[in-house]
């Protein structure tokens, strides 16, 4: 839920003066009491407030925005949380729960008078069941040590964000993340069968469990998205799947963006549904190549296109897909040979964000245009480059039209932010133009709140809000986030 | 990530380093997924990430060092598994040394802490004093007075129970090959090594001729200055490294060098970033060439042609030591070796995971350190293996105290492999090695 559909380009005006509602003195002058009781119900060592302490957990993977939390806990079980809420509750704190702090939308941003409630300590595998194929972990786990968890049977976990060696299930399920594999396999709603949550004032629920369809009220639907705003998720029961007969990434390189763009477009319409198909730019193949090492051809856009199945499914699908590929006369077409060298070409894809920092700072753009568009809006963007002479860096989820333009800049040079905001907003428009939305596979957070009024109209908020009014009535989880602040403003001064 | 240093504070060479180390990290968390701290404590604090923040913070506010922020430094162990897994190529090593250096310069630590910190620079990088001590370590008398301390107790099991005579093949020399000359090479017998384990130089020496190679210990060479440097204390670890590259340089430019061979990947570590350390000083061209020329022993036997061996029953579990799979991102040529002299090899699960060994922090970080340790020792028994074998000599003392399976380098069951004795710590003679070291 609380997806958004259209983005609309205005936002990336000034974003940086995020407003943020001012912080209660009066829960800053309590800190050390509130500190006190935090400590009187957890380890020493799982209180930290200490002003030179809390910086590091003032922000998440979005730094542009950034604000040390009053404190900051990290509980190391279900009943630990709970206490923890029951303090920050009856002192009225504000509560910002924290995976590991991957968010690109700044989701575990603090506010000054809140406690960050990380979930880091809380990694244990509490059940596997491999006959009934499910896990249960405490949400702290990150999301590749769960597939980790179930390797040795051959199962693995299914949605795969690129963050996946770092981020952790609770952020996974508060995001609804996705990840390439998930043009098959589905996003994290689709693998998660059931949560373990502690509400604001305490109170543990469990919600759904290890079967397909609880019975009632889909709550696990709602609480899969919901950004933190509902309650601290602790445990969770996750699907698990046997791992497919085999698996074989081809490599694609093209000439320029739009001939790859097109392939891509030419796959989907014969009706081929490969397990993934991810796209990437020359700039992106360089820095990830400079990281991972995993020979991926010198040339303008690659595609990564994997299959899966028998060696005979294999060939009979990759046979069809390298037919039509070869129409667009690729500069290298090559198929894995080995476990070793599929799993550096996933490598090089999963790190590409973060190799593009080599080069220099990026803002990271977040939408889905139509598939048959990916040629033209390729070039659009490239020539947009040149007339802002910033250099972009394309890498995304091609198969569902999933863009991440990565706009590169310099932060330390005056002007260069505004000028790659400006260049941001262009292509904003240029996808919402060819008939595309910018959805948030990165979740709302701080940094898409605004937007919601442009996307919802005030009925439809107004609902959202009413769930969160159920589930939170004195809006003391994630404070600001999601709901534009003037939406939510009534709702948190009768909280106060 | 956006940096705010001044222009004045961009004049110094140190913070005009850290500035492009900080700019290239995005924050992106992947490097918190494989540092064994974070892993041990999960809090941001103790992950590189984090580490990353605070200095950053710390530099840029040109702040006194406060305690936290020096626990949380001190508590890294400098395994660089971060640099292996950041994407955006984070040099975190430098940043790190830059930061411990800060702190020794700016921080005034506890008395104990000093104490302790003071006496480990002044023994371990020499042999015949580290020898004494750790004889006094047995008996356990002159740290006792000094440090009523948690660390003591560490320091006191770490000393091995058997401490090896002194080795003469440790002593500046040259050793002719046994076959046509192919390289003339520069051992580094290194400083704690000479005084733990002596079979492994005698081993490396015996391999290294056998395979060609004219080995020369040169004439005042020693510690590689690595312990001290990861204390923050510069002037001594610049000492003795200027002593090496002096050494070096002077046969390369006598009979020449091939290569500088070192056989304890934590010293090659440092050595290979000698270049960097004296990038500002007089010596900074000779301390390139030692690097450029500086090899790990897998590194120097993979140009050698390894005989290939008869495959053997025995299962040898690698541990791959930090410093030579992140330091120096040498992962499969040990293995390769090993498999080629006939050996069946394993590896533990979560292998990229230091053993909590790193230099001198088992003595400073006790806590985590024995949690690092037993992890390693579970993870390694779980592969059921007859051998361990690791490229490291604090690696071998820090997983050798704790468990029942014996552990060599790597280069000792290689010297076997090729027509060199049994290695001492797998016959029983090994284990009854002299009570009380003879001092010669
Ligand atoms: C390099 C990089 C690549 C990425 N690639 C992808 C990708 O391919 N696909 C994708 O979908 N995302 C991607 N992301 C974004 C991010 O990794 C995901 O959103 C991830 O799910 C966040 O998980 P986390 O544990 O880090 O959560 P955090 O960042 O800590 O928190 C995220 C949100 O979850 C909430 N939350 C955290 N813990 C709990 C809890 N216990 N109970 C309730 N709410 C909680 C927080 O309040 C916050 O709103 C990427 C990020 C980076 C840096
Ligand atoms: S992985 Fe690299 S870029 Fe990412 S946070 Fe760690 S050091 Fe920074
Ligand atoms: S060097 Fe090792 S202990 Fe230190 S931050 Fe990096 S991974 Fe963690
Ligand atoms: S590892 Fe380096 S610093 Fe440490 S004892 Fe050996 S030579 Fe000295």
């Amino acid at each position: 839920m609380f997806k958004l559909v259209i983005f609309p380009y205005q936002y990336w005006k000034g974003n940086r003066d995020m407003e943020m509602p001012a912080p209660d003195q009066s829960i800053i002058a309590r800190k050390a009491r509130i500190v006190d009781r935090l400590r009187s119900v957890l380890p020493a060592d799982a209180v930290i407030e200490d002003e030179v302490e809390t910086r590091a957990y003032e922000c998440d993977a979005l730094t542009a925005y950034r604000c040390p939390p009053l404190a900051a806990v990290l509980p190391a079980s279900t009943k630990e949380v709970s206490e923890v809420l029951k303090v920050c509750h009856a002192e009225g704190v504000p509560v910002v729960p924290r995976g590991a702090g991957t968010s690109l939308a700044g989701g575990a941003l603090p506010t000054a008078d809140s406690v960050i409630l990380g979930v880091a300590r809380m990694t244990e595998v509490l059940e596997t069941d491999y006959d009934n194929r499910f896990i249960r972990v405490q949400s702290g786990r990150t999301n590749l040590s769960v597939s980790g968890a179930v390797e040795e049977e051959d199962f693995f976990y299914a949605p795969d964000p690129s963050s996946q060696l770092a981020c952790a299930i609770a952020g996974n399920i508060a995001m609804n993340s996705g990840g390439a594999h998930c043009l098959k396999y589905g996003v994290t709603t689709n693998n998660l069968l059931g949560v373990t949550m502690v509400m604001m004032d305490g109170e543990i629920v469990e919600i759904g469990g290890a079967h397909l369809d609880a019975a009632g009220l889909d709550l696990l639907g709602l609480i899969c998205g919901s950004e933190g705003q509902l309650g601290v998720v602790t445990e969770a029961t996750l699907r698990i799947l046997r791992k497919p007969e085999g698996a074989r990434p081809v490599l694609m390189g093209f000439d320029s963006n739009e001939v790859a763009g097109q392939c891509v477009s030419d796959i989907i319409k014969a009706g081929i549904l490969p397990v993934a198909i991810e796209f990437m730019d020359r700039p992106c193949i360089r820095a990830t190549e400079a990281f991972a090492g995993a020979g991926y051809p010198d040339c303008e856009a690659l595609l990564i296109v994997e299959v899966e199945g028998s060696d005979e499914e294999i060939e009979a699908q990759l046979s069809r897909i390298n037919a039509i590929a070869r129409t667009h006369n690729p500069v290298e077409l090559r198929e894995s040979g080995s476990a070793e060298e599929s799993a550096k070409i996933w490598l090089g894809r999963k790190s590409a964000f973060g190799a593009m920092g080599q080069i220099n700072d990026y803002m990271c753009l977040d939408g889905t245009i139509p598939v048959s568009q990916l040629p033209y809006v390729l070039r659009r963007i490239g020539e947009m480059s040149k007339e802002y002479g910033l250099d972009v860096g394309n890498v995304f989820h091609a198969g569902d039209g999933n863009m991440h333009p990565l706009i590169l800049f310099d932060a330390n040079k005056p002007g260069d932010l505004e000028l790659c905001e400006a260049f941001g907003a262009d292509i904003l428009k240029l996808c919402v133009e060819v008939g595309g939305c910018l959805t948030g596979e990165h979740g709302v957070g701080i940094e898409k709140r605004d937007l919601m009024v442009d996307q919802y109209d005030p009925e439809d908020l107004e609902i959202q809000m009413a769930v969160k009014d159920v589930f939170d009535p004195d809006w003391l989880l994630n404070p600001a986030k999601v709901f534009p602040l003037a939406s939510s403003q009534e709702r948190r001064i009768a909280a106060e | 990530m956006q940096t705010h240093f001044t222009d004045e504070q961009m004049q110094d060479p140190g913070i005009q380093r850290a500035n492009e180390i900080l700019r290239s990290c995005v924050h992106c968390g992947f490097c918190t997924a494989t540092c064994p701290t974070y892993q041990v404590l999960g809090d941001e604090l103790d992950s590189p990430r984090g580490r990353i923040y605070q200095i950053k913070d710390m530099l840029e506010n040109e702040r006194v060092p406060d305690p936290k922020t020096v626990l949380h430094i001190d508590r890294c162990l400098s395994c660089l598994a971060c640099m292996t897994t950041c994407p955006s190529g984070v040099h975190y090593m430098h940043l790190v040394d830059h930061a411990r250096e800060y702190i020794e310069g700016k921080y005034k630590r506890p008395l104990t802490d000093r104490l302790l910190r003071w006496t480990l620079a002044r023994i371990l990088p020499y042999p015949t004093r580290f020898r004494l001590a750790l004889l006094g370590a047995k008996i356990g008398r002159p740290f006792a007075l000094l440090m009523p301390d948690a660390r003591l107790k560490a320091m006191l099991e770490m000393a091995p129970k058997h401490i090896p005579p002194v080795s003469r093949n440790d002593d500046p020399q040259s050793f002719a090959p046994e076959v046509p000359r192919k390289k003339r090479v520069a051992l580094m017998t290194g400083c704690a090594q000479k005084a733990l384990n002596t079979d492994i130089n005698d081993a490396t020496i015996r391999l290294l001729t056998r395979l060609g190679c004219e080995v020369v210990v040169a004439e005042g060479a020693g510690c590689c200055g690595a312990l001290t440097h990861h204390m923050g204390k510069t002037q001594e670890s610049h000492g003795t490294a200027a002593k090496n590259i002096r050494a070096w340089c002077a046969e390369m430019d006598g009979d020449g060098l091939d290569a500088i061979v070192i056989n304890t990947s934590g010293c090659g570590t440092t050595v290979k970033d000698y270049g960097f350390m004296f990038r500002n000083e007089a010596l900074a061209e000779d301390a390139k060439r030692v690097s450029d020329i500086a090899m790990d022993v897998s590194e120097v036997l993979m140009t050698l042609d390894l005989p290939e061996g008869e495959s053997k029953e025995t299962v040898v579990a690698y541990h791959a030591a930090c410093s030579l799979q992140h330091g120096q991102q040498i992962k499969t040529y040990p293995k390769d070796l090993l498999k080629r002299a006939g050996y069946s090899v394993v590896e533990p699960a979560d292998s990229h995971l230091c053993c909590g060994s790193a230099g001198t922090y088992n003595l400073m970080q006790p806590e985590i350190s024995k949690k690092l340790k037993d992890r390693k020792v579970r993870t390694l028994e779980a592969k059921n293996p007859d051998i361990i074998a690791a490229g490291n000599i604090g690696c071998m003392m820090q997983i050798g105290g704790a468990t029942e399976v014996p552990i060599v380098h790597t280069v000792e069951l290689l010297d076997w492999a090729t027509g060199g004795p049994q290695p001492p710590a797998l016959t029983a003679e090994g284990k009854r090695a002299p009570e009380i070291p003879i001092l010669r």
